[in-house]
């Protein structure tokens, strides 16, 4: 987590966390790798064409590195077992299953066959991490390059073996078949003492999709049956022998330092370890009780910093923006035509100032760690969305370097956007190395409502220009701090200056779920609302009107054909709709709601949503992929926003009842 | 303050150190080891912790062990009979109902003690009784389509 900001990124410049991964240089000795492998096919998915080698070697290994850059490598061992490594992670968004059903489509072998060895430092190649909707785009086109060559190299050892032509040959259910001879023969036969590598570029033709047989079907969860019998361990379920528990003791306030701090009693009490180092100052105990009673018996005090209340939360982004930042047409900034001077001569002009709150991401598992000393080796599973930042989070933290660093993600319980960073690592790693034994920090509800980042706050002004019969002539738009994705129009306007300003972070603040998408849609989306008002049209006809693009226009004409659109309304009862593209997905959602106007409250009766984003990999995980955002904004009005005093906490912004899940089950 | 003895788990009776105001999630979890129930929030709002005390459904963060040393607990490790899966575990991986699952115990143990009790609830009627399980992947409609699934299952195998 970098509080200084990373303007680096130019696709989701919100990313004030990432700092600029280390280029990842891995050097491994192909005899080891099959050491630990055990003898099979290895076939590496390197990202550099120039170092791709197109000729498959099977002379015995030669003590030559493997290429740097790698993306994913799969191998196929003496058993027909197939294990695929990536540096992605499984955090519910049922990737496990995606890629496994890609390597299963192309290398033609039984889902059940492919192991999938995901975000672990030391065995799986690296990662940037799992974000940013990349994992579907990139690194299962990966896969299945990678399980494609594999097919075509276990098709090439037939053929040599039978001395037939390999175009008789095909590959079905993980064994050859000659289509004349009709002799088949097994992965496992084929591989069968061999230490065979080859290496492939990422980028190139793969099966188009009319040719899947596996993928596009519903595949349900591969270890499904794990988490519906409580089997699975989560980051928090991780356990070692004499492992201790720790807790950490908090500042009554963001930014404070420690002033006073008394451990006496603490230190008094049988088998607990008190750390202090800095303004570090944590426990460890054997059971969590205990923890919790030694972190009691400290007596800290601290010296606050002045804080940003709510009320001024919004004025301090307007005026605290970072200057110069990006140029022309980059995405921060891009400018068509002339807003002034349009604005001056058009019919209708329109201000408006919408508001985003900071919310908290509440992944069910909070952040979990459990750390293990061994010498001067660190390991460290703990529940992140980039185990390779955590390692070097670490590394720099205990400054050794990375190669002494192993972090293992096991499945975690969501992210969401707010697992990209290793504070639990490190506050596990730092009382492991004092406390000489293994030490698991899982925090509680309300240290993750207190002590993780924020989706960032932000204002964001429209102003606009409009002629009388309906068609948008200007559109200025300013986004101060909640970020850039989503951030340019979808409507066709010829005058426009679109400018996202970063600002001097507040609090933590990072990626949360669709990233400032969901804050640029809906000031987007309400302003066009307002428009469509001032100008006096329907708003699907001005919006309409205003949309030149086919895709967007056509989910917004079958949603409002579904819904029913220019039906009449029973009392009481609104009609709306939003749209947008974002992430190659077009989407238009209608909605009816029925307000009370005696309490004000807003009840969902009903919502339309047409999604359209190109090829579906796996029905079922796009469906509810693509189900949750109809159910989260819903649910969001129930997000309580984070309350932030002018000193110390509020208890608004550390309590479950911020994420309440009951509107989520009723629309 | 008096130390539990025995406590009747999936069958089971263990053997626990633990002070009567324990919680009874933290001693299924690190003293017995049945990670299965997850701890969201501590304070019964999240339903993740949920086990069936004498066949109904209880926060077992929020619930002493004490109070529950002479009943029958059931934790999702104990809802399955050897290779058979509860209808309500089977039900939730043929719908899919699950993403990154960390909710999914807590809420087919409620299920279960919903079901015990009625299974001709509709689907408004599952989501109200399921309104206390909170789930931020947002998997609800495929949860209640599990439970009107193992409803009819249980149903079935009962006529």
């Amino acid at each position: 987590m970098n509080h200084e900001l990373d303007l680096s990124s130019p696709l989701e410049p919100e990313r004030y966390e990432l700092k600029a991964p280390p280029i990842y240089h891995f050097e491994v000795d192909r005899r080891e790798f099959f050491k630990f492998l055990g003898a099979g096919v290895l076939i590496v998915c390197v990202l550099k064409d120039s170092q791709a080698e197109e000729s498959v070697s099977d002379k015995p290994a030669q003590s030559v590195s493997l290429p740097k850059e790698v993306a994913a490598w799969l191998h196929i061992g003496e058993d027909g077992g197939v294990t695929v490594y990536t540096g992605k992670v499984e955090m519910g968004q049922n990737i496990r299953t995606s890629l496994t059903q890609a390597v299963a489509e192309e290398l033609r072998v039984p889902v059940e066959k492919i192991q999938m060895v995901m975000g672990d430092t030391q065995l799986t190649p690296y990662d940037r991490g799992t974000f940013g909707s990349r994992t579907t785009p990139e690194m299962n086109l990966q896969l299945r390059k990678v399980a494609s060559a594999a097919r075509v190299t276990l098709i090439g050892l037939a053929a040599a073996q039978w001395q037939v032509d390999r175009k008789r040959l095909g590959a079905a259910d993980g064994k050859i078949s000659d289509t004349e001879s009709k002799r088949t023969v097994e992965y496992a036969a084929l591989v069968k003492g061999r230490q065979l590598t080859e290496t492939i570029p990422a980028d190139e033709a793969l099966i188009p999709a009319t040719q899947w047989t596996v993928a596009g079907q519903a595949l349900p969860k591969v270890n499904g049956r794990d988490f519906v019998t409580g089997k699975h361990r989560y980051p928090c379920d991780q356990k070692l022998p004499d492992m201790l528990y720790g807790k950490i003791v908090r500042p009554d306030s963001f930014g404070a330092t420690l002033a006073s701090l008394d451990i006496h009693d603490a230190e008094q009490i049988p088998g607990v370890t008190v750390v202090h180092d800095r303004d570090f100052v944590g426990v460890a105990a054997s059971s969590p009780e205990a923890a919790s009673r030694a972190a009691s018996a400290i007596r800290a005090e601290w010296k606050r910093q002045p804080q940003i209340s709510n009320k001024e939360l919004f004025d301090y982004l307007k005026k605290n923006p970072v200057e110069g930042s990006g140029p022309l047409e980059s995405p921060f900034r891009r400018e068509t035509g002339s807003v002034e001077k349009v604005s001056e001569s058009a019919d209708h002009r329109l201000q408006q100032s919408y508001l985003v709150n900071y919310i908290a991401h509440a992944p069910l598992e909070p952040r979990a760690a459990l750390a293990q000393w061994s010498g001067d080796s660190l390991t460290v599973w703990t529940g992140t969305q980039r185990p390779f930042g955590v390692r070097s989070e670490l590394a720099e933290a205990f400054r050794m370097p990375e190669e002494r660093v192993r972090v293992l993600m096991p499945d975690t319980g969501s992210g969401y956007g707010g697992k990209h960073t290793g504070e639990t690592a490190i506050e596990a790693a730092r009382l492991a190395r004092a406390a000489k034994r293994p030490v698991k920090i899982m925090w509680t509800r309300e240290e993750e409502f207190t002590w993780a980042y924020f989706r960032p706050a932000g204002v964001i002004d429209v102003s606009s220009a409009v002629r009388n019969d309906g068609k948008m002539v200007s559109w200025e738009y300013h986004n101060y701090n909640s970020g850039a994705a989503g951030i340019a129009t979808v409507y066709n306007v010829e005058n426009q200056r679109i400018q996202f300003h970063p600002v001097r972070a507040l609090l933590r603040q990072g990626s949360y779920r669709a990233l400032a998408a969901t804050a640029n849609h809906f000031a987007r989306e309400s302003h066009m609302d307002e428009l469509a008002h001032l100008v006096n049209k329907d708003p699907l006809e001005f919006r309409l009107k205003n949309l030149t693009n086919d895709r967007l226009r056509t989910v917004f004409e079958a949603a409002a054909k579904k819904f029913g659109w220019g039906q009449t309304r029973a009392p009481g009862h609104g009609f709306g709709m939003g749209g947008g593209f974002e992430k190659g997905g077009n989407v238009a959602t209608f909605v009816e709601v029925a307000v009370d106007r005696t309490s004000g409250d807003v009840k969902v009766v009903r919502m339309v949503t047409a999604f359209e984003c190109g090829t579906i990999l796996i029905r079922t995980v796009c469906a509810i992929n693509w189900k949750a955002p109809i159910l989260w904004p819903s649910a969001a009005r129930c997000l309580r926003r984070l309350n932030l005093k002018m000193e110390g906490f509020s208890t608004g912004g550390s309590r479950i009842i911020d994420c309440r899940g009951s509107a989520m089950f009723r629309c | 303050m008096a130390t539990t003895r025995q406590l009747n788990v999936n069958g089971r009776t263990y053997n626990v150190d633990a002070e009567s105001d324990a919680s009874l999630l933290m001693v299924l979890r690190d003293h017995l080891d049945l990670t299965g129930s997850k701890y969201g929030c501590g304070e019964g709002q999240c339903g993740a912790c949920t086990v069936l005390i004498d066949g109904k459904s209880r926060r077992s963060c929020i619930t002493h062990v004490g109070d529950v040393a002479q009943k029958k607990i059931t934790t999702i490790e104990g809802l399955a009979q050897g290779d058979r899966l509860h209808p309500v575990q089977q039900a939730f991986l043929d719908e899919g109902a699950m993403q990154c699952a960390y909710c999914t115990s807590g809420m087919i143990m409620t299920a279960v003690s919903l079901l015990n009790t009625r299974r001709d609830s509709s689907a408004a009627e599952i989501a109200r009784a399921m309104e206390g399980n909170i789930c931020r992947c947002g998997t609800q409609p495929r949860i209640v389509s599990a439970i009107q699934r193992a409803a009819k299952a249980m149903n079935e195998s009962r006529s």
